[in-house]
């Protein structure tokens, strides 16, 4: 059968199945099993009124738990087995698991997923940020903002398309016709090299570090010195750990401006830049960037718009300037909105397969989680460890599962 | 509103200044592949994409010199042009690949028995020997020439229209499509009603099943992948367009439940309490008021899914392309052609904006919807 045909098909069977069954259904329990007249019409409309939600919704339930809920439980299930030949499989406990973990492959995923976990929802919510506040100020700024939303649209094996060639890299004798690396054969080691490579990059990682500090104080403020009112004892634990991880990131950004100081740059050669171990991931990273800003930005954008406008008049009349205003006033506003985007980013990135898959695949050190578990899956045919690896992943999303079922039922209430 | 106490002209320049080279950066990746699927092979592996949008001088390929000749004076003559285009302006040229730079425009070459090449600033040359060239090898002409910009359809056509391209995308083109449609519709009408039940039906477990479904919302697809595979083998699915369209409508399930509950909570309940009143059943309400006034979070729900599906690599890979690659879809050709034609970027340009071209069109004509969509679906 023609797929198209079999696509119109489908399209006049779901949908007409969908409208059948629930205009049946519905028929059926108001004129055959419980009709609203007769001896016991008051107690009949009270119970199709209790089975109704449940036709409604029992389509949707049956898809979600099987194409979701099942396989949850279904993939922890595999992840402590292993397949006999000849069908079957056979409970090792976590012996799938101990086998990961004795893979450098993995733990290099590891590794590359928390870089990645760090570095793409902040850039890409920095950017955002930047691009929202920005054009929010002018005119042409809805035209801005839907050329820099533009790249979420683009599939991400387009985008590792178009990165590839800025990336591409040519003979040195041959003219250049990658971006990247036709910008790198104009520096040829002079003082403005040392300037824009060297020098700028560090100011860049120190004042990354300087923010770090800040955001770690505020947070550990509070235990340093007790003022006004208690803090929970909940949330003393979340502080110490953003105190450690401010200290853990200031000091690596610390020895990376040493690192960037102090390194001789290989000049007048062409770069393979997705070859060159670990800075390789921030290439890759780079399109992940360069599509969720837009995200960022457009959720941003609408939640700057909704702060009440007296508290920055207010402040304009206190004599607040305007990187005050928005880093005093604004920024503290929209806080909430600035958690929401970074975790979402968060879920992307854990997710992250095709980029990786289309421009690497893992080699040259930039394996990630989710295509270290295609590996496993689909390559090694290991469905223990391919399953292991996937529950890892559940278990870095489970904390903002958690946050965000708490804060929708708080919402609710 | 920053401006009540007095706009600073140099502020507001600065602005303007950073959101133009902001956007002109994230242009610019997505501007060269498309400028690149208008360029033959040789121009893109000869400069950037960038120096093909003004006239650019560059040494050109080899070109051979051919034609018929004639008889004049006792000599034998051969003219013609190097380039079909007018307006190209050759600053040098040569005769061997050692000195392609040898002679200026209008000077003449002497090539030994007494032939003699001239070749003028605008590209024709004239080959005069006293032997007929019948049989010869005519010499080669390097030439170094400003061109002017000069763009072909005929990566489309090749990728496009070409039946005989085996790796062309027309097929694969077709596949996504009947992928995607099915795939967008279906899950549209299923979370509809049950969205319509969470949203305006009182019953005890709503609170709880609306949590579960806030919680779906991020349980990685990955999870999924190993238990539906053997569950499609099992019910006898198998890899095929089926399986694939089941699978994209679980996984659209939770956001489409959850953006078009909180749509439908914000009606105004008199509407739907009115209709009660007027002896509406539920399913009627749903029909004639909820579903035609939801229309915006149905179309933004519809657009996630749309750019979605057509995107997707990982859901097609592992439920529907089977051995025969008969049913490939767009994004696994790409991920082929970057592996055998890595080097040619004519070929990966195109297909890769044909794949991008539909969603880009979808992404400006229906973009209101979608940041619509983006502002209700991030869980608050």
């Amino acid at each position: 059968m023609n797929p198209a045909f079999q696509g119109l098909l489908t399209i006049i069977i779901g949908v007409g199945g969908c409208i059948g069954y629930f205009y049946f259904s519905n028929q059926f329990l108001d004129k055959v099993l419980y009709p609203p007249k007769g001896p016991n019409a008051g107690r009949n409309i009270n119970r199709a009124n209790m089975i109704r939600p449940w036709l409604f919704l029992f389509p949707a339930l049956c898809a979600l738990g099987l194409y979701l809920a099942y396989p949850v439980y279904e993939t922890l299930r595999l992840s402590l087995t292993e397949r006999v030949p000849g069908g079957g499989s056979r409970w090792v406990g976590l012996d799938n698991y101990n086998q990961m973990f004795n893979e450098p492959k993995f733990w290099e995923a590891m590794r590359n997923n928390m870089v990645w976990l760090i570095v793409v929802p902040a850039m890409s919510t920095a950017f955002g940020l930047l691009a929202a506040q920005l054009t929010d100020r002018i005119r042409w700024g809805s035209l801005a903002k839907s050329l820099i939303f533009m790249p979420m649209a683009i599939s991400f094996v387009g985008a590792a398309v178009i990165w590839k060639l800025v990336y591409d890299t040519r003979p040195a004798e041959k003219e250049q016709i990658g971006v990247l690396n036709a910008v790198w054969m104009a520096f040829d080691g002079g003082i403005g090299s040392v300037l824009t490579l060297q020098l700028l990059p560090s100011l860049v990682l120190l004042a990354f570090a300087g923010v770090v500090g800040l955001i770690g104080w505020v947070f550990v403020r509070p235990l340093v010195r007790p003022e006004g009112s208690p803090t929970g004892i909940a949330v003393m634990p979340l502080r110490v750990l953003v105190g450690l991880a401010a200290v853990w990131l200031i000091w690596m950004s610390l020895g990376s401006v040493f690192d960037v100081l102090t390194a001789t740059l290989p000049y007048g050669q062409p770069q393979t830049w997705l070859t060159i171990p670990f800075w390789n991931n921030f290439f890759l990273m780079a399109v992940l960037i360069w599509i969720q800003t837009g995200f960022a930005m457009v959720i941003l954008s609408a939640a700057l718009r909704g702060i009440p406008e007296e508290t920055i008049e207010a402040a304009i009349v206190d004599g607040a300037n305007p990187f005050q205003i928005f880093f005093k006033i604004k920024i503290p506003q929209i806080a909430g909105t600035i958690v929401v985007v970074w975790t979402t980013i968060t879920i992307v990135v854990l997710k992250v397969f095709d980029i990786v898959f289309a421009m690497t695949n893992g080699q040259w050190e930039t394996q990630v989680l989710a295509n270290y578990m295609y590996d496993k899956l689909f390559r090694a045919n290991d469905w223990g460890v391919g399953s292991a690896s996937a529950m890892i992943i559940m278990l870095l999303v489970t904390p903002i599962l958690v946050w965000n079922v708490y804060n929708a039922r708080k919402e609710m209430r | 509103m920053d401006n009540i106490a007095g706009t600073k002209s140099g502020l507001t320049w600065t602005v303007h200044i950073s959101v133009f080279l902001l956007v002109a950066l994230w242009l610019f990746p997505t501007v060269g592949l498309f400028v690149s699927s208008f360029r033959t092979a040789d121009q893109i592996a000869a400069s950037g994409w960038w120096s093909s949008l003004s006239a650019q001088e560059r040494q050109l390929p080899a070109i051979r010199v051919e034609g018929d000749e004639d008889a004049r004076d006792g000599m034998f003559v051969i003219e013609g042009r190097l380039f079909e285009a007018e307006d190209v302006e050759v600053s040098a040229w040569g005769t061997s690949s050692r000195e392609p730079n040898a002679y200026d425009p209008d000077a003449t070459a002497d090539l030994g028995d007494g032939e003699a090449l001239t070749v003028t600033a605008d590209g024709s040359y004239v080959l005069t020997g006293p032997d007929s060239f019948e049989g010869q090898r005519l010499p080669r002409i390097f030439s170094t020439a400003t061109t002017p910009p000069e763009f072909t359809f005929e990566n489309y056509r090749n990728v496009l229209f070409d039946p005989s391209n085996r790796e062309g995308m027309a097929k694969a083109f077709f596949n996504t499509l009947t992928v995607t449609i099915p795939a967008t519709i279906i899950p549209i009408l299923v979370a509809a009603f049950a969205a319509y039940a969470l949203a305006w039906m009182d019953f005890p477990g709503r609170a709880l099943l609306i949590a579960a479904v806030v919680a779906l919302l991020v349980v990685p697809l990955q999870l999924a992948l190993i238990p539906l595979l053997k569950f499609h083998n099992t019910i006898g699915i198998g890899k095929g367009y089926l399986g694939v369209w089941l699978a994209h409508t679980g996984f659209g399930l939770p956001l489409a439940i959850y953006l078009l509950r909180n749509y439908m909570v914000g009606l105004p309940r008199d509407i739907i309490e009115n209709a009660r009143v007027d002896g509406a059943s539920d399913f009627q309400i749903f029909v004639k008021i909820i579903l035609p006034l939801s229309f915006p979070a149905l179309a933004s729900f519809a657009i996630f899914q749309f750019l979605w599906t057509w995107n997707d690599l990982l859901v097609a890979l592992v439920f529907l392309i089977d051995a025969t690659g008969e049913t490939t879809v767009m994004t696994k050709q790409i991920v082929e052609l970057l592996g055998t034609r890595g080097g040619n970027w004519e070929i990966l340009a195109t297909s890769a904006f044909v794949s991008i071209a539909v969603p880009l069109l979808v992404f400006f004509a229906m973009q209101k919807y979608l940041v619509r969509g983006l502002l209700a679906g991030s869980v608050k």
